[in-house]
């Protein structure tokens, strides 16, 4: 690791003030991507500023229809919450999946959105579930948040303070986990919201991303059949050692075919 | 250099360390501490497991500094008045080791498993135990550990 400064502010005010006028500093919540890139000598901050016992940053709670977490919250205290498992469990079980137990117990939600990483869990649930992500400076609805691979519509500074879950009438999550990291090879997020039939994908493609070819297809019908006739186009999938982009293809297919049957039986 | 105070096993810890002092090292070489061990350092194979404020996390991937205030306990921390932990005795017991590098590890992620679900089932010790490799692959008698702990503890 390159050598930092590290620094506790108390306040999100004085996050606020000290990463506007630190523009090489970074947020530290969870650290389970950013310690890990640091010990990799891939980034080089000037400060570390440690939000992760921000009061603002905190807290699970049902506002207007809405489940909102605090992007502080820990993936292990997502999958844990009452108000998650009742309000969307889909969302209580992404959570309980994503990494290890001692992952969870450190890792945030907010840390995983502004992050933005092509095989993270979150991104599929917020897309989705067309939730808006508070940010310390305004409202974004997923739809522009995420830009691709490690991309997001946050601006120098710009932190994520909580995100708003419109609840939907039903969701479903199916992931394909990497035997060994457990990210996604590919994870499908499918969500009958009020706004119409959603459905997200990570891990297949350079960053998160609807299909919408299902999303009509669901919409006339909601039923397995509806998407097994479907192809997912493969040229701008990923392609790695633990995958061609041909089978990352098939897995979105199959895996938006499993979330459909566990919402609409067979 | 920032100053640290860290309750470590009941007993507190007020150091100077660096900033980018990860907290296993501060157990291992500044506190002379080494049953927790490192053995991947990538956050994937779970030896350095400690707890931090009641929680298992992997102490290859926190700061020291993080850690300020914080209540941790290490391997060494377990055993009460001589008595090993019924984790502990349950890894004894049912061998649930083999060249014993992961052990530590294994054992802070199963008490730290164990107080989540006190009663699991063989796929939920599965789960609970996946952020924690054994490179011997000795995990049959780890699981029938893990189970036997799980006993001990209720009793």
């Amino acid at each position: 690791m390159y050598s930092f400064n590290y620094v506790k502010p108390g306040s999100l005010k004085e996050v606020n003030d000290f990463l506007a006028s630190n523009p090489e500093a970074r947020p530290l919540a969870g650290g389970m991507t950013l310690i890990p890139t640091l010990k990799a000598r891939l980034a080089q901050p000037s400060h570390l500023v440690d939000i992760s016992a921000l009061e603002e940053l905190k807290g699970i709670e049902v506002r207007n229809g809405a489940l909102v977490i605090g992007a502080g919250t820990t993936h292990a205290e997502v999958a844990r919450s009452t108000h998650v498992r009742d309000a969307i469990p889909a969302l209580a079980e992404l959570a309980f999946h994503i990494g290890d137990p001692a992952v969870r117990n450190c890792g945030t939600i907010g840390g995983s959105v502004a992050n933005n990483d092509p095989a993270a869990d979150y991104p599929a649930g917020v897309l989705a579930l067309g939730a808006t992500v508070v940010t310390n400076r305004r409202e974004i609805a997923a739809d522009d948040f995420f830009q691709g691979m490690f991309t997001t519509a946050l601006e120098p500074g710009e932190l994520v303070v909580r995100i708003s879950f419109p609840k939907p009438r039903r969701a479903a999550y199916e992931k394909f986990a990497h035997p060994a990291s457990g990210y996604a090879m590919t994870g499908v997020f499918v969500a009958q919201t009020n706004g119409g039939i959603r459905v997200a994908v990570t891990g297949a493609g350079p960053g998160v991303f609807r299909w919408s070819e299902a999303e009509a297809a669901l919409a006339k019908a909601f039923n397995v059949a509806a998407v097994a006739s479907l192809t997912m186009p493969a040229a701008d999938l990923n392609e790695d050692i633990h995958g061609s982009r041909e089978y990352r293809a098939n897995l979105v297919r199959v895996l938006t075919k499993r979330a459909v049957a566990r919402l609409a039986g067979r | 250099m920032a100053k640290v105070e860290i309750v470590v096993n009941g007993r507190k810890e007020a150091r100077e360390v660096e900033d980018r002092t990860l907290l296993v090292n501060f157990i291992r070489d500044t506190l002379g501490l080494t049953g927790t061990h490192v053995g991947c350092d990538t956050s994937q194979c779970g030896c350095c497991t400690v707890h931090m404020n009641g929680r298992a996390v992997k102490s290859c991937t926190v700061l020291a500094v993080q850690a300020n205030g914080a209540d941790v306990m290490t391997i060494e921390g377990l055993a009460r008045d001589g008595e090993l932990h019924p984790v502990q005795r349950a890894f004894t017991e049912c061998h649930g080791l083999q060249c014993g590098f992961c052990t530590p590890g294994m054992i802070m992620a199963t008490v730290g498993f164990l107080k989540d679900n006190p009663n699991p089932t063989e796929d939920e010790i599965c789960k609970g135990l996946e952020g924690n490799l054994c490179r011997c692959t000795g995990y049959i008698n780890i699981v029938k550990a893990v189970k036997r702990g799980a006993e001990l503890l209720q009793k």
